[in-house]
């Protein structure tokens, strides 16, 4: 955090900072209840468009033989790989005591619950009968029949699953704090809800022992998890024989991938919750700065990964491999070079300059451009491999339906509704988190000497 | 080698010598298995529900062009790569050597679809469980199910078939003949290209096919070990 906030922070009452930054919980205004009416219209749409699949088929999907998988499994892939970046991003800036992740952590780990639930629903959505979705679950049954644990979508459900209880988790554990903030702050039946929210939170000593060895040890378990959830689904892929799909480079390079993706996202959410909410004094431009940074590293090892993947396939040009790379490459030209350009080129030339790190429409404009073309990536990866495999006879190629598209939007409108929501009803500042790096900071008098405050190892 | 927990490993010689490419087969499996009819639209959307299709290739330039033919079906290998990613066991291997499809079992992921090297297995995208126009639908085999929406079928080397003879050759106290069983396209190949029986008997007609120098398996460098055997065509010409 730059000295100029943390002059700011020490300069201001504890009520005045309270309420600037839970000022997304005051009552709602017409704007917001127009938002939430508008993202539930798509979320409706796209549900519609869920139940005209089941009651009619899966023929209402682009898909065909062989192009089994494709704009579902990339709404899959994409969500799991933005999901991946709000908690690590929070655990690992927290391990290493970066004080400057203080206003970034609840935005970024509520992206993270929001965006795996999203995510999860794309495995029910995209089978063929989704009303047996329970047999993939391992539970007790007449016929002795467990799931089949060598599938990597049993794996798939059994990471995803894991990933949400532990960020869950982690999102609650790290609001405990704040909740008993808002709790005394609210009145009525609000404070009766906030009051069983906040387990009795009291702020003694003890309890704040207890919650700072919790979260350093939540931060330190959620990281594994987090690496292992992405590399599972990398799995789903590298574990097949189809061309393009085998490759041992694909779990390291998803896990990057869905950094980047991420981190682009936790960028993207902080700009407009910082213009909503008006907090400018505490997500400055040192932090789109910091995060600026982090970015183009991870775009760079992005790079790296994408270019050892495909310079392989090159160098070795076996047929079948070659074949799906230049069919992806002719036909959907276009993309490809969309996608490199918005995953490589251009955040690695632009993030470089401190000019365009400290810019918020510049940043604004690189993340959001940066989503767009992970999703694109993932296309990329998934459906022409299917479409030209080792069967030249019967080649096919995909074109997405109306179904699918509705779908997907309502995916991406489902999870900004649930981000909206939960920016209504819950701190999306880690106030006391904040306040804690304030107080450390501000000098305290002790008779005529002033002095530093800070207590802690800094 | 695997354990033998049965006497049977069912095979198939395809001799690409002999196949015609007339298509019987074709017409044949779609009789007995009561594989759905589709329309043209659903064909050309690349959704046709044939168990059995044959490649056909044009070799050389004009004008010495030679077409030809390539019946792909189920290789029911051995190490089939649809088998270990079917999350609830819907694709397994019997200890026949066929590899099995359950049906009711399958909840439609098509992750045993996109595994399949040879893209034999094919989706009930549409439902053809009322689709067939009367009078056909009295000519249904009762023996098989009449797949519903959503889930994944392919051919099954007609096991039908292969339970009859075995429950006849079980009550008369001995193995299942040599011949004793074909499936619907052996049955129909006018040319005989297709030759079904036990490859676990080395004096079963398909185990000395195999045998050939002319041998040959589909995308054997994949390692699936498939229980088909393809005896090389083309004869003395060199393409």
């Amino acid at each position: 955090m730059s000295e100029h906030t943390e002059h700011t922070l020490a300069a201001k009452s504890a009520k005045q900072l309270n309420d600037e930054m839970l000022s997304s919980m005051q009552p709602p205004t017409r704007r917001w209840y127009l938002l939430v009416a508008v993202l539930a219209a798509v979320v409706v749409w796209g549900t519609l468009a869920f139940a005209y699949q089941v009651m009619t088929g899966m023929s209402v999907t682009g898909k065909n033989r062989p192009v089994m998988w494709a704009l579902y499994i990339t709404g899959f892939v994409f969500w799991v790989g933005m999901s991946h970046s709000g908690t690590m991003v929070s655990a690992i800036l927290r391990l290493s005591q970066a004080n400057w992740r203080r206003p970034i952590l609840r935005a970024a780990e509520a992206m993270t619950v929001f965006s795996i639930t999203v995510a999860g629903l794309f495995p029910l959505i995209h089978l063929g009968r989704n009303w047996t979705f329970f047999y993939l679950l391992p539970y007790p049954n007449q016929r002795g029949l467990w799931p089949n644990f060598r599938s990597a979508l049993l794996w798939d459900v059994t990471a995803i699953t894991t990933y949400l209880i532990g960020s869950s988790l982690f999102l609650y554990l790290g609001m405990l704090p704040d909740l008993a903030i808002v709790r005394d702050r609210a009145s009525g039946w609000r404070k009766k809800v906030y009051a069983v929210l906040a387990m009795g939170w009291r702020g003694s000593a003890r309890e704040w022992i207890v919650y700072h060895k919790a979260s350093t040890l939540m931060a330190a378990l959620i990281i594994p998890v987090a690496v292992s959830v992405h590399s599972i689904v990398a799995w789903d892929f590298a574990v097949t024989v189809v061309p393009g799909w085998h490759s041992t480079i694909f779990p390291p390079y998803f896990v990057i991938g869905a950094i980047t993706s991420g981190v682009a996202a936790v960028i993207t959410l902080m700009i407009i919750i910082r213009r909503t909410f008006h907090l400018e004094e505490y997500l400055t431009p040192q932090h789109f700065d910091n995060m600026g940074k982090l970015l183009l590293m991870i775009c760079l090892l992005w790079s790296y990964a994408y270019f050892v993947d495909v310079n392989i396939t090159w160098y070795a040009h076996e047929p079948i491999e070659w074949e799906v790379f230049s069919f992806m490459a002719g036909k959907y030209t276009p993309l490809l070079i969309l996608m490199l350009i918005g995953n490589s080129v251009l955040p690695v030339a632009a993030l470089c300059f401190k000019k365009v790190r400290r810019s918020i429409k510049a940043m604004l404009a690189i993340t959001i451009l940066i989503n767009i073309c992970m999703f694109i990536e993932r296309f990329l990866i998934i459906v022409p491999s299917l479409s030209h495999k080792n069967m030249p006879f019967i080649w096919h190629t995909y074109s997405p339906s109306l179904v699918e598209v509705s779908v997907n939007a309502g995916a991406l409108a489902g999870f900004a509704l649930l981000y909206a929501l939960f920016v209504k009803f819950f701190p999306i500042m880690a106030v006391s988190d904040v306040r804690e790096l304030g107080v450390r900071h501000a000098d305290i008098e002790l008779g005529r000497a002033k002095m530093h405050s800070i207590t802690g190892e800094e | 080698m695997e354990k033998m927990t049965s006497p049977y490993k069912w095979g198939m010689v395809v001799d690409l010598d002999r196949c015609t490419g007339c298509g019987a087969c074709v017409v044949a499996c779609q009789a007995e298995n009561n594989v759905a009819i589709c329309e043209k639209k659903e064909i050309a959307e690349g959704r046709d529900m044939h168990w059995l299709r044959i490649e056909r290739f044009w070799v050389g330039e004009y004008p010495d062009v030679r077409v030809r033919f390539l019946p792909v079906l189920c290789q029911h290998c051995h190490d089939a790569p649809c088998e270990p990613v079917c999350p609830v066991y819907a694709s397994y291997h019997n200890p026949e050597g066929l590899n099995g499809q359950v049906y009711n079992r399958c909840v439609g992921t098509r992750y045993c679809g996109n595994n399949c090297p040879y893209a034999v297995r094919v989706f009930n995208f549409y439902d053809h469980e009322h689709s067939w126009p009367s009078p056909l639908n009295n000519q249904l085999s009762p023996d098989i199910t009449v797949r519903s929406r959503g889930v994944m079928e392919k051919c099954t080397f007609c096991i039908q078939r292969i339970r009859r003879a075995r429950e006849g050759a079980k009550a008369e106290g001995r193995l299942i003949r040599d011949g004793e069983v074909q499936p619907a396209c052996a049955q129909t190949c006018p040319s005989e290209a297709l030759v079904f029986g036990n490859m676990a008997d080395p004096q079963s007609r398909v185990a000395r096919l195999s045998r050939s120098p002319r041998s040959f398996r589909l995308l054997e460098h994949l390692g699936t070990h498939p229980s088909i055997n393809y005896l090389k065509g083309g004869g003395r010409e060199h393409v």
